[in-house]
């Protein structure tokens, strides 16, 4: 026999550390896990998001007790629980207004990463976890969207499916692959349920576990992008550091009541949020002979539906294609490597060539796709000497203040019906989020940065 | 949510202002009234509204995710609902279904009458809450002798539902509806003025239409207005009209989200509680994060 594992518990405790490493792990991760004492209030949204997360569960399993994924009962299924489950509207109006809730505390939490540059080397895996969990997190909302069956949960998986159609040679029987008929039906229902009850779910969980292990693998960035590990005391624990728990348990208190409160008024008071969080049509039962006249997707999707429908030929031609002939441009004139400038006018001729034989509407899904897709390369487009905003130039600020805008707007007019004014704005929209991070690597390196402090920027309190 | 309240203030200082006739107006040119809602705490009002309900909308449509008994909600006894309302069910925890058969509703209307349940939420719109468009549309009936019912809608533009309730409303009320238009040039297409197209029904029903060109200096703007008569020869006045049609539209508005009421009242005990745990947690965290310097 193996000699036994030496341990400093005593008791249950040391019985269990002996065959479980639940100190250490404890230690690791809660009380000994040193984290910067200048966290702000953009600090609160990674722990809020896991409270969602655990509120979506929860909430979930019992609206599957109740729940019939089936074409002719789901409907019902849900007013169901509405009105003669106990309380079952309560867990309804929870679940619907976590899953807006998700969305605004992730787009928060990405925005915090971007602005302190959390991202930055050595937290290129946290990035591309949380990236992949922004997937996940979409796919697991438009599948949950169709569960409902209203006009909307239809009409808009009709829509999105069809989307798929849209790719050469295998585009149409793909998008029968994917709905298991021809049009949105029962059989497209299960699988949806399937996917968001169970498959989605546990991708999710394994990408957040991933997240977090990796995060305290190399310790948490803070607003002034410093390396708190660069200053320890004798012990070995960073000077700047401070026990996550008891601190930030406590502190992260005061985020989840505040958010709780917001929370709970939207839960109580205005569960359909003016049509946002439960769209108005979809209180009426799946029609599969009546297009509604507006089909749009709920608010956290619109960006990306903005993009998808920005995306026309007269775009791809008198937009896209001199753009992307600038930018090969500016590849040439800076690129150290031959290979870059090679690379880029591949990809280029490439894209401008595929813009001539493939219909436009391929390419609306194509830019949709790489308006997610390129947040993945957000650690290696950033050349900024500097981590944090508060260490960048100011006009920084305002190249930052553009994108947020140009997002808001793009979102805004996804809830839109299409205008001519809409359209164009909608185009210019996409120029700037995509030019944004596809020059990223020339205007994040300019302008005159300010000095890091040595020690991280923290006022007693 | 900013937009509804965006278009209710629009509303309203039109309204104000006098220019009823659609400064703001709803899709179909028509502006929708506000619903008053004090009736949906109003229990008298919601039980007379479901007294309507069920003598004469559960006669075509259903309501079969609304069960009798949740009427206990608004202040009747299983007895009550029992003894007056149980028209289409044997039993009090039944739903509201119609006794109308899809083939006759089909053969009568063209269609089946849409169910009621949630329609007060359907019909939510930036222009103004489902109830606002239910209170409007069940009193915007006008004569309309093409019609096969005899009546058309100033909400609902050739509607399939009669007019359930003129014998209270009354059988005569004429409509002008107005619309401008662009004229277009055949060939070329461009647009070479403006029209005024006036289509009037007399109140009973007699449709004439007559067209007019605009000069430009008129500064029109295209789109359409509906201006309704005065309903005559009503068993009620249009206060006991309106009074009515309001009452039976709280009652639409507590079935569509027959929690609303309780979900208010549990809200503020919540946002109470947090309020003061709120204040507790603000503590807790300052009194440990006081040591760090």
């Amino acid at each position: 026999m193996a000699a036994e594992k030496q341990v400093t518990t005593t008791g249950l405790l040391g019985w269990v550390d002996q065959r479980f490493p639940l100190t250490s792990l404890w230690k690791g991760h809660m009380a000994e896990y040193y984290a910067p004492k200048n966290f702000n209030f953009w600090y609160y949204f990674g722990s809020l998001a896991l409270l969602v997360l655990v509120i979506q569960i929860l909430t979930g399993i019992f609206l599957v007790m109740h729940y019939k994924p089936d074409a002719a009962m789901a409907f019902a299924s849900v007013e169901y629980i509405m009105r003669d489950v106990p309380y079952g509207w309560l867990i309804r109006y929870m679940h619907s207004t976590g899953a807006s809730a998700f969305f605004v505390v992730v787009y928060l939490h990405m925005f915090r990463g971007l602005i302190y540059g959390s991202y930055r080397k050595p937290r290129e895996l946290i990035w591309i976890f949380g990236c992949l969990i922004f997937l996940c997190l979409m796919a697991e909302a438009f599948f949950g969207y169709l569960l409902p069956w209203g006009q909307m949960s239809y009409w808009g998986a009709q829509v999105i499916v069809n989307l798929f159609a849209a790719i050469p040679f295998i585009g149409p029987d793909l998008s029968v692959w994917i709905r298991g008929d021809f049009v949105v039906g029962d059989a497209t229902l299960n699988r949806f349920f399937a996917f968001h009850v169970i498959a989605i779910p546990l991708v999710l969980i394994g990408l957040i576990a991933a997240h977090i292990v990796a995060l305290h693998e190399v310790g948490s960035n803070n607003p002034d992008g410093i390396e708190i590990k660069a200053k320890k005391d004798e012990q070995g624990r960073p000077l700047d550091g401070i026990p996550f728990h008891p601190y930030y348990s406590v502190h992260d208190l005061i985020g989840v009541t505040g958010f709780l409160i917001v929370f709970s008024y939207v839960i109580f008071f205005a569960p359909e949020f003016g049509g946002y969080f439960l769209e108005y049509n979809n209180f009426i039962p799946a029609d599969p002979l009546k297009t509604p006249a507006h089909i749009a997707p709920v608010w956290y999707f619109t960006p990306f539906y903005t993009v998808l429908r920005a995306i026309t030929e007269d775009f791809l031609f008198w937009w896209l294609v001199p753009a992307i002939a600038l930018y090969v441009i500016l590849v040439w004139l800076t690129a150290r490597t031959f290979m870059a400038k090679l690379v880029a006018t591949g990809v280029g001729l490439a894209l401008v060539a595929g813009f001539f034989l493939i219909d436009a509407k391929f390419w609306g899904v194509v830019a949709m796709g790489a308006a997610v897709v390129i947040l993945f390369g957000l650690p290696w487009l950033d050349r900024s000497p500097v981590r944090s905003i508060r260490y960048r130039p100011d006009w920084h600020k305002y190249v930052y203040t553009v994108f947020v805008v140009a997002f808001v707007v793009l979102g805004y007019y996804g809830t839109q019906p299409p205008s001519p004014a809409g359209n164009l704005i909608s185009q210019i929209g996409t120029l700037i989020y995509f030019g944004f991070f596809a020059l990223m690597p020339w205007w994040s390196g300019l302008g005159k940065f300010k000095a890091p402090p040595e020690r991280v920027t923290y006022s007693p309190h | 949510m900013i937009r509804k309240i965006l278009t209710k203030l629009a509303l309203g200082l039109a309204v104000a202002a006098g220019a009823v006739g659609g400064a703001a107006a709803a899709e179909g040119g028509y502006p929708l009234d506000f619903f008053p809602q004090n009736k949906l705490t109003e229990m008298p009002s919601l039980q007379n509204g479901a007294r309507i309900f069920v003598n004469q909308c559960l006669n075509c449509h259903s309501a079969a995710l609304m069960r009798y008994n949740r009427l206990t909600d608004i202040g009747l006894t299983e007895e009550q609902i029992r003894k007056n309302l149980l028209f289409t069910a044997d039993k009090v925890g039944e739903p509201m279904k119609t006794s109308m058969s899809p083939r006759d509703a089909k053969e009568w209307f063209g269609a089946m009458p849409p169910d009621l349940s949630v329609i007060a939420r359907a019909r939510n719109s930036q222009h103004g809450s489902g109830a606002d468009w239910l209170y409007t549309y069940l009193r915007a009936y006008y004569r309309d002798a093409t019609r096969s019912t005899g009546w058309n809608n100033a909400v609902f533009a050739n509607v399939g539902m009669p007019h359930v309730f003129w014998e209270q409303q009354g059988p005569r009320r004429g409509a002008m509806i107005e619309e401008i238009k662009e004229v277009k040039d055949e060939k070329s297409g461009k647009v070479t003025g403006m029209v005024r197209h006036v289509v009037t029904f007399s109140e009973t029903g007699v449709r004439s239409e007559k067209t007019e060109p605009l000069s430009d200096d008129a500064h029109a703007h295209t789109g359409s207005t509906i201006k309704l008569g005065r309903a005559e020869g009503g068993t009620m006045n249009a206060q006991q009209f309106d009074d009515m049609v309001g009452d039976l539209v709280a009652y639409i508005s507590f079935m569509s989200d027959p929690t609303a009421q309780v979900r208010k009242r549990m809200g503020v005990g919540v946002l109470l509680f947090l309020a003061v745990m709120f204040v507790f947690v603000w503590r807790l965290n300052a009194s440990y994060w006081k040591h760090v310097k």
